[in-house]
């Protein structure tokens, strides 16, 4: 995907401003977190499956060479091939391959986030064949130029109703339909016939299950078990992080993934694959592919923010994010967005591509307390900011800003005397309303608001004070 | 008891009649209030940068200021968080002051929870004629377990109604250095947080962090309210809210 991270807060301000797109994260935003609240009340102990959640993965990321191990000899077993890519590259590369060997025309595909990190559906393109999107929100982003999703689990959420409706009917070429149904029943009419035709089955991954060598996979709309078993291929694209050692491990997290992620209970759909189609079975791919894509995971798991690797992209982060709320996921510049995007998203493509990304969050610890997998996303935040200082990507105004500032901090006579001439400065500034509108230095403050005066004296001069009237 | 104030560099500076307020309601309390005369700041701006050298500088220094005290008492949920959760991150490394810090991190509180939980105050000074609203600042709210004290303490206060207004728990849009680096983004948070406290039509919205009360305070007259006060609840609490 292309990378525009660096231009964060210019496409945050344009988005602040789109009226259209405040109204549509507003609506959004409301459903999520009232959904999840209610969703895991229905767990008896929600906060111990949560630890458990986190030692599961823990366990997993600890020995990942190991599960990686045991993953493949269990899927190579069941008839699958497990191939490895280093590089977002090396991945469309396989899946070229794979259709080339197969004289395969065309892909059908449901969702996957990685294949977004490498832009597979135009490398696919590109080599003359035919790509489908088959998650109702990745087929409105495809038929519209293949526009960014802009969130996790729910691509499209930025889009309202009338926007998909005007779309479908410029793209289908039919009238205009209202209700949410209505929209529903054209994109299955028209996705039924690729379904038909497509001989390429490609999905991502929510789990892979080492012990089994199946892939599990999490949809309300069941386009991925058609996308998966229809075709005479079926190839899985995902990150080497996605592996759970168990069945019984793998129903734990997804006890905690719909709850998180739209607070359902479960979805409407579970599809646990398991090796190619036997010799009398009806259903099931011929052939079965796992590219395991690596692209700047093992960087992160030998980082300090090695713990963003337990992510089970339940997107939980993004919804209770205060910022993501106001800005949407398309600000963010890459693949993906919100509190988790902005701790791998540097990793990934390199800090200093992304130096805004770890700063713009408040470290309001929403996103931390309702992970599912307790990853401790502000402070994995506040480990790039230290990256940044070591790196010296930071301004110099703002290293010197603070150096200078805990230089008089650690010596209390010069502080008190600066503190006194400062806060009196400031109440002249503040004049008669006691407010300062406009501040040198820092205009981000007070470009959007009023910094109230202080009173005249400082804490300590008035205690001084006291303590020797008494 | 012997508790240390950390006044906090914010309070400090900007409003000392918070610092006044907290000893009012320990002394209340029954407590022996100490303010150490060379406290400045507990280094949580270098923190929140990536300065970890000039934090840890910082964060030495208030140690040695405040270990002598039975407790540490701050009208602050990011301060006494910085305190309490992030120093010992900050020593983790190093075994001899990791004790100290520890030890020191077990003693401290958030001003309204040391109250009730521990000074266990029955009533309180202030009255205050009116509704009020109450925002649950993050450091607070997610650090130092701080919800049901600040209310619970301001029910005592005669003549005080609670209208709770909606996402009380979401974030001002302060974020220190955020709201300088990022101020539309922040500015727009504020808004949201500004739209919400008017809803209520409450006569003072009230909390426990004054980087938070200057950034919502700010953004209220901005948009044009003159009306809505911002408190501090220790001011609430002693009744000195002029
Ligand atoms: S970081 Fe946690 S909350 Fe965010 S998407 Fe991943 S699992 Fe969900």
């Amino acid at each position: 995907m292309q990378i525009a991270t660096m231009y964060f807060k210019d496409r945050a301000q344009v988005k602040l401003n789109d009226e259209l797109l405040q109204y549509n994260l507003k609506k959004s935003k409301g459903k999520f977190v009232g959904k999840r609240a209610e969703a895991i009340r229905e767990l008896d102990d929600f906060e111990g499956t949560r630890t458990a959640a986190r030692e599961i993965r823990q366990r997993v990321l600890d020995n990942l060479d190991t599960y990686l191990e045991i993953f493949e000899q269990n899927a190579t077993a069941r008839g699958a091939t497990v191939l490895w890519a280093e590089t977002p590259e090396e991945a469309n590369r396989h899946v070229l391959d794979i259709a080339a060997k197969h004289q395969l025309k065309k892909a059908i595909k449901s969702k996957s986030m990685v294949s977004e990190e490498s832009a597979l559906d135009h490398a696919i393109e590109q080599a003359g064949l035919k790509v489908v999107e088959t998650d109702l929100g990745e087929y409105i982003l495809q038929i519209n130029d293949y526009e960014p999703p802009s969130h996790i689990i729910a691509p499209a959420l930025h889009k309202s109703k009338e926007e998909v409706s005007a779309l479908f009917a410029k793209v289908h070429g039919t009238p205009p339909k209202t209700g949410i149904q209505e929209l529903c029943g054209e994109a299955r009419a028209v996705l039924r016939e690729h379904y038909l035709t497509g001989d390429l089955g490609i999905s991502g991954a929510n789990f892979l299950i080492a012990e089994t060598g199946s892939v599990m996979l999490v949809t309300n709309e069941g386009n991925a078990t058609l996308c998966t078993t229809l075709p005479k291929v079926h190839v899985v694209i995902t990150g080497i992080e996605k592996i759970v050692p168990t069945l019984e491990e793998a129903s734990t997290l997804l006890r905690l993934l719909t709850r998180s992620a739209t607070g359902q209970s479960i979805t409407n759909y579970v599809d646990i694959l398991t090796g190619i189609k036997g010799a009398g079975e009806y259903h099931g791919a011929e052939h079965m592919y796992f590219i395991l894509v690596d692209s700047g995971r093992t960087r992160v798991l030998a980082s300090e923010v090695r713990e963003a690797l337990r992510c089970i992209r339940c997107g939980a982060c993004l919804n209770h994010c205060p910022v993501y709320q106001n800005i949407g996921g398309h600000s963010y510049g890459w693949v993906y967005p919100g509190p988790i995007g902005s701790v791998i998203t540097p990793m990934f493509i390199g800090q200093e591509m992304a130096v805004d990304l770890p700063n713009a969050s408040t470290l309001c610890g929403a996103c931390g307390v309702v992970c599912p997998v307790r990853i401790p996303l502000p402070e994995l935040l506040r480990k790039h900011r230290e990256a940044q200082v070591k790196e010296d990507l930071r301004p110099w105004v703002e290293r010197l800003g603070l150096k200078g500032w805990t230089w008089l901090a650690l010596h209390p006579g010069l502080y008190g005397l600066a503190t006194r001439i400062g806060v009196r400065l400031m109440k002249m500034m503040g004049g008669y309303e006691g407010r300062i509108h406009k501040l040198p230095l820092v205009g981000g403050w007070s470009d959007g608001r009023d910094l109230p005066a202080p009173t005249g004296k400082t804490f300590r001069e008035l205690y001084a004070a006291k303590r020797r009237s008494a | 008891m012997k508790v240390g104030l950390l006044v906090t560099c914010l309070v400090d500076m900007m409003r000392p009649s918070i610092g006044f307020a907290a000893i009012k309601l320990l002394e209340s309390a029954g407590c022996e209030v100490v303010v150490p005369a060379t406290q400045t700041c507990c280094g949580q701006p270098g923190y929140n940068s990536g300065d970890r050298a000039s934090s840890k500088l910082l964060a030495a220094k208030l140690v040695a200021e405040f270990e002598a005290c039975d407790f540490l008492v701050a009208p602050s949920g990011s301060c006494s968080g910085m305190v309490k959760t992030h120093y010992p991150e900050l020593f983790a490394d190093d075994a001899a002051m990791l004790a100290r810090v520890t030890a020191l991190a077990a003693r401290t509180y958030e001003l309204t929870d040391f109250l009730l939980n521990v000074a266990k105050i029955q009533a309180v000074p202030g009255r205050f004629e009116g509704t009020v609203t109450y925002h649950d600042s993050c450091s607070g709210l997610r650090e130092m377990g701080v919800k049901a004290q600040p209310r619970e303490l301001l029910a005592k206060v005669p003549g005080l109604k609670l209208a709770e207004m909606t996402e009380a728990e979401s974030c001002c849009g302060f974020g220190g250095t955020f709201s300088i680096k990022f101020g539309e983004i922040s500015a727009r948070m504020s808004d949201n947080k500004c739209q919400n406290i008017e809803d209520t039509h409450a006569d003072a919205v009230v909390l426990g962090d004054l980087g938070c009360m200057l950034n919502i305070e700010g953004r209220l007259r901005r948009r044009g309210n003159e009306t809505t006060k911002v408190l501090h609840v220790a001011q609430v609490l002693a009744g000195d809210t002029d």
